[in-house]
């Protein structure tokens, strides 16, 4: 085959390269390289813009699942309400911070949704028959990572053990301290009511 | 004379009473001295207390009060907070007390593998002891200090 039958994929490679490759006629290079610059921003924000939505907690109770059993469940507990006025949101402790984390927890949160999309926890009872296996993903995902998103709040260096309770100034200053356990360890159901407990170790 | 008697002794109860209230020996219990029609405003919220030692027990059947918070313990069918401290297992590694024997024996006297039935609502028998002063006076004196006080008395 000789050259001037460009045809198939290799036709529109060359053709296309060819198209790269000629100076701009009617933009100015300095144009092109300002606005893909500004074309990168505009889409790279729009993502991350995007996946900032879906991390707030608007979002995460927008479907009634949610809304209706964990969120009303959070509201009784003192991330909820407390003295001091600072509260824990659904992606404080549900959506990791570091970003390659956060997107991976967001393909893994996907399969929850579809889990809605398609009906398979849409009753309270579907959503209890459920809330072991669902509860053991964020146990296991927290023990994997030290308990990093209560770490994000509750930085274990800056705690005070002569402020804290007897029990918890024991246990904190034993097995926390030495790395043994980590907070989702002694601290399960802290947000949300806690599925069968058989067979979980700790209960 | 029957007629004059009666309102002497009325108005001796009259006067002794308001005396009495003058003087605040009457007590109006928890409520406070308001008016029944007003409402009194709310008493300060007592904190619990959070301590690692035990109190004395007044009889040997009383249920030790609870000496630190229980907000949000879960008590149902599906998960035990207390018993993931107090349980026969748990007590190693939580530092608790175990419940006493009792708690795992049913009306029979048969000793249960688990807590029992009549056990398992912690709260119908044991509370959180606040640090708040009692509204009335209390001049409990356990069986002790009766005996002793019998055998002292001439
Ligand atoms: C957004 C910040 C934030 C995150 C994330 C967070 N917490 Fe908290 N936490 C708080 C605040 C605020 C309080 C209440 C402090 C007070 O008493 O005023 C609290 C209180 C607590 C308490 C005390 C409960 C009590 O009854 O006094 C525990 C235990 C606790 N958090 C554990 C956790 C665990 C475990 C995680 C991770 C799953 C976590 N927290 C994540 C902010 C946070
Ligand atoms: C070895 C078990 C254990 C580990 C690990 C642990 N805690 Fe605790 N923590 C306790 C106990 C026990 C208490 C007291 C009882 C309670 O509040 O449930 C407590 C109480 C607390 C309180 C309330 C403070 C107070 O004065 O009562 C906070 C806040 C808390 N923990 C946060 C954390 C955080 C954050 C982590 C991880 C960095 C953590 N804990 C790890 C056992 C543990
Ligand atoms: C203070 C941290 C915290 C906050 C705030 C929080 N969660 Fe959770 N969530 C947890 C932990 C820890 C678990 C693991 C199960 C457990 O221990 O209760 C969990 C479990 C879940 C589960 C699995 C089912 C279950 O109940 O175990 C869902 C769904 C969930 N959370 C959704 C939410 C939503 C929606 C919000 C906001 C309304 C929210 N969470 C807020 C800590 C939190
Ligand atoms: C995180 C572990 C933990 C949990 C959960 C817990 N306790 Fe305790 N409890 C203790 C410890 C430790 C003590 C010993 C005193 C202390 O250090 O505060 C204690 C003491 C007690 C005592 C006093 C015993 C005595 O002889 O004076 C009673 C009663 C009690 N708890 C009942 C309860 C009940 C009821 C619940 C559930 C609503 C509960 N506890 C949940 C750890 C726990
Ligand atoms: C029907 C009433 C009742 C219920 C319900 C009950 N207790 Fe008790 N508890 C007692 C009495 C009475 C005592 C003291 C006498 C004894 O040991 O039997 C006691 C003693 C205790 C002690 C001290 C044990 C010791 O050896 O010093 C602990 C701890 C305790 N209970 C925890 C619990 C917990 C946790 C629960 C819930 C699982 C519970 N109790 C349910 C009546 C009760």
């Amino acid at each position: 085959m000789s050259g001037s039958h460009e045809t198939g994929w290799r036709g529109w490679l060359r053709r296309g390269w060819r198209i790269l490759r000629r100076p701009a006629r009617h933009w100015s290079l300095g144009f092109l390289t300002v606005g893909g610059f500004v074309a990168g921003i505009v889409f790279w924000g729009g993502f991350n813009t995007a996946v900032e939505l879906t991390n707030t907690e608007t979002f995460c109770i927008g479907c009634h699942e949610m809304r209706d059993n964990v969120y009303q469940e959070l509201r009784r507990t003192v991330h909820y309400s407390n003295r001091s006025g600072v509260r824990a949101t659904c992606p404080d402790c549900h959506v990791p911070h570091d970003w390659t984390d956060k997107i991976a927890r967001k393909m893994q949160a996907s399969k929850e949704l579809w889990g809605k999309i398609f009906g398979s926890i849409d009753t309270r009872e579907k959503f209890l028959a459920k809330r072991r296996e669902l509860a053991e993903h964020e146990w296991a995902r927290l023990k994997a990572n030290d308990s990093l998103e209560c770490r994000n709040c509750h930085d274990f260096r800056y705690m005070d053990y002569t402020q804290q309770s007897p029990r918890a100034r024991e246990r904190h200053s034993t097995a926390l301290a030495s790395g043994e356990k980590t907070c989702i360890d002694c601290h399960k159901g802290i947000a949300h009511e806690l599925p069968d407990m058989a067979g979980v170790e700790g209960f | 004379m029957k007629r004059l008697h009666r309102s002497i002794l009325a108005a001796v109860v009259l006067v002794g009473s308001a005396w009495a209230l003058a003087q605040g020996a009457l007590s109006w219990g928890i409520r406070g001295a308001v008016p029944v029609p007003e409402t009194h405003p709310a008493p300060e919220w007592p904190r619990v207390e959070e301590s690692a030692t035990r109190r004395a027990r007044d009889y040997p059947m009383q249920p030790p009060t609870i000496p630190h918070k229980i907000d949000n313990y879960q008590v149902d069918l599906n998960a035990h907070k207390c018993m993931s401290c107090h349980s026969r297992r748990r007590v190693e590694e939580s530092g608790a007390p175990m419940v006493s024997v009792t708690h795992y024996m049913d009306r029979d006297g048969n000793f249960l593998a688990e807590v029992s039935p009549r056990r398992y609502f912690c709260t119908q028998c044991h509370v959180v002891q606040h640090l708040a002063r009692p509204p009335v006076d209390n001049d409990f004196k356990d069986v002790g200090a009766l005996i002793t006080e019998a055998a002292d008395r001439p």
